[in-house]
């Protein structure tokens, strides 16, 4: 026989199956990227906290306590408790829970559609490219946060509006992005080949170029999605995010900096510093992938 | 007319039947434009400039020549990866220059492609199954999932792989392993035509004698027909049963292998014949060498009449005027030169 020759070592990894190559790999990037690990295994803690704050937060978040309000932080209220004498803990966690959602679907929505809509630009050219490239600019021409403010304006405030909104602010970087690749990619000749077997263009777009401009997109969804959230603190800051009284980081700043500030710190203090966490996490993180990313992690 | 619009169609071997594909005329050429808001075209690239030939069922017509001649370009558009810019195409008698959309993708289940990188040819998210299954699954060849993976099982060994190798991604495999992919992915459709476009010239030397050999093999169990494009002339004399020389955008010689081999007649083809070393280093030293001056013309801006002649040795003052037709000077043997 002819083909005697895979290399020993790929051969041996492909014969232990995915989860040792899994295990490989993460092992590999906690060594080299310690921060990105770190900001990892914060984030999954946080992510796990959120999503059982119902069974983890000592009182209801909404529920108020008059003869406790603005009680200082202690064995009772961890982190203190607000003007309704609303335990701030309960509410930092069930904040959390709204800042995630909300980093996740916004940054998720803009991905989705801005892959589908930046591969198509890049792979179909002509007018399609130079239409889509102008709306871009157009989206790209505002600040993000007044875009995003001018959106919630003008379609209301409420949790899914501000996903949108956010959404809106970050698909047309995913879109210039995705073109980008999608341009580079459409080159290659695996695509041809995909034409000479008599694939379809939206088969090509699909199968062959998204999967492959999927890696440099990630990586910079995954460096957004601190970002969306501080849009989102900032929106809610501003009153324009999500309503009271449901807890937002951003609200909750806002509320504790109305005349309590230096009497009750810990009402800002708190959702302050968890923001910070989560922000810090995911840039940590994205970084981290970006760098993991760029000399190819892929076959080691 | 037809013996002079068609010439190398005349093979003395092959008789029957119509030749499988015929060319004529063929012109590709792309413009060179300026200008972001107003376009304006300032030149034209005359990649392929009136190429006439044809091929016979189960015959390899070996098209060589040098870096930028047009080779590859000729081949994209056989495949009608390319809109030629003017001429005609006919596959098994059918215009491929006329069709469009869903027919032309019926066509290309009979005219497939090898590509020269092995490496970038093959999609790195996809499984060897997937690649060599894909075109199964949009010409609907296989009724369900089991009898497809029947089918790329199948390919897989034809092509000299093991059928447990379905399930690993490109990187894990070798150029010349990732070549047979290649192969197996044209083969998967069933094609009679296959366009090998340097299809071994990135691979090791050992390695493509095993691509070769295996390319000969199908075709004999199969009956394929090859364009088979290089610039390896060692490598063209063992696969081409007739072989085309290009120069420039044209066909300068094209005739059958030994005939051409032992008797070249265009001064270009000598000279190109005359460049593969000698393996001997006496003989290597003493034999003559027909060494050509100067520099491929830029095909922007090619030269008038005879596209060879500012460094032909036997160029004459109206080779500057008259473009040369292919003649017949032998049995099969067509030369575009008037001067042999």
């Amino acid at each position: 026989m002819i083909q005697t020759g895979v290399a020993r070592g790929t051969l041996a990894d492909a014969e232990r199956g995915t989860l040792y190559r899994v295990r490989r790999r993460v092992t590999f990037f906690a060594r080299h990227y310690p921060l990105g690990f770190a900001g990892g295994v914060l984030l999954m803690m946080m992510i796990t906290v959120a999503i059982l704050a119902p069974l983890i937060a000592p009182y209801d978040p909404l529920g108020q306590d008059i003869p406790n309000k603005l009680a200082a932080p202690s064995s009772q209220f961890w982190f203190g408790a607000d003007n309704f004498g609303r335990d701030v803990l309960s509410r930092v966690l069930y904040g959390a829970r709204i800042s995630l959602y909300v980093g996740f679907a916004s940054v998720g929505l803009a991905t989705v559609v801005g892959m589908l809509i930046g591969v198509a630009s890049g792979y179909l050219g002509g007018v399609v490219d130079l239409v889509i490239q102008r709306v871009v600019d157009m989206l790209l021409g505002f600040p993000g946060l007044i875009l995003a403010m001018v959106m919630v304006v003008a379609i209301g405030a409420s949790l899914n509006n501000v996903v949108f909104a956010i959404a809106v602010v970050f698909a047309p970087r995913v879109v210039r992005l995705a073109r980008s690749s999608a341009l580079s990619i459409k080159e290659e000749p695996y695509v041809l080949a995909a034409l000479s077997i008599g694939a379809s263009h939206i088969r090509i777009m699909l199968r062959h170029i998204l999967p492959n401009a999927l890696a440099p997109v990630f990586v910079l969804a995954t460096g957004y999605l601190g970002t969306a959230i501080v849009v989102e603190a900032s929106l809610s800051y501003l009153g324009l995010g999500v309503p009271p009284p449901h807890a937002s980081c951003g609200n909750m700043i806002f509320a504790g900096s109305r005349g309590t500030l230096e009497a009750a710190p810990w009402l800002s203090v708190f959702p302050g510093l968890a923001l910070a966490f989560v922000v810090f996490s995911f840039s940590f993180l994205g970084d981290a992938l970006r760098d993991a990313f760029d000399p190819r992690l892929r076959g080691t | 007319m037809t013996e002079v619009t068609n010439p190398p169609g005349t093979t003395a071997s092959n008789g029957s039947a119509g030749p499988i594909l015929e060319v004529n005329d063929l012109r590709m050429h792309f413009p060179v434009t300026t200008g972001v808001v107003f376009r304006k075209t300032v030149g034209t690239v005359k990649a392929v400039d009136g190429v006439t030939f044809s091929i016979q069922p189960g015959e390899t017509l070996g098209l060589v020549g040098e870096s930028g001649c047009g080779k590859t370009t000729l081949g994209r558009c056989v495949l009608r990866f390319y809109n030629p810019t003017s001429g005609q195409m006919h596959f098994r008698g059918e215009s491929l220059t006329d069709i469009r959309g869903g027919r032309m993708r019926e066509l290309r289940k009979q005219m497939q492609m090898v590509f020269q990188d092995p490496y970038s040819s093959l999609n790195p998210r996809m499984t060897a199954g997937q690649i060599i299954g894909e075109p199964l699954k949009i010409h609907r060849l296989a009724s369900d999932p089991k009898q497809s993976r029947e089918r790329v099982a199948e390919i897989l060994s034809l092509v000299g792989l093991d059928p447990s190798m379905a399930s690993r991604y490109p990187h894990e495999f070798s150029g010349g392993q990732r070549q047979r992919i290649g192969i197996g992915r044209a083969l998967a459709v069933d094609p009679a035509l296959i366009v090998c476009d340097e299809a071994v010239s990135a691979l090791d030397v050992s390695i493509q004698a095993q691509i070769i050999n295996l390319l000969k093999d199908l075709q004999d169990r199969l009956g394929l027909t090859y364009l088979f494009i290089a610039h390896d002339l060692a490598v063209v004399r063992h696969v081409a049963d007739r072989i085309a020389v290009m120069y420039l955008g044209k066909i300068v010689e094209i005739a059958p292998r030994d005939d051409i081999y032992a008797n070249p007649l265009h001064p270009y083809t000598q000279a190109l014949l005359s460049a593969v070393p000698v393996p001997d280093p006496v003989v290597e030293a003493a034999r003559p060498r027909q060494i050509i001056i100067g520099e491929v013309p830029s095909p922007l801006n090619p030269p008038s009449g005879c596209v060879f002649h500012p460094r032909c040795p036997i160029a004459q003052e109206d080779c500057s005027v008259d473009v040369p037709e292919l003649r017949e000077l032998r049995p099969g043997h067509w030369v575009a030169c008037p001067k042999v």
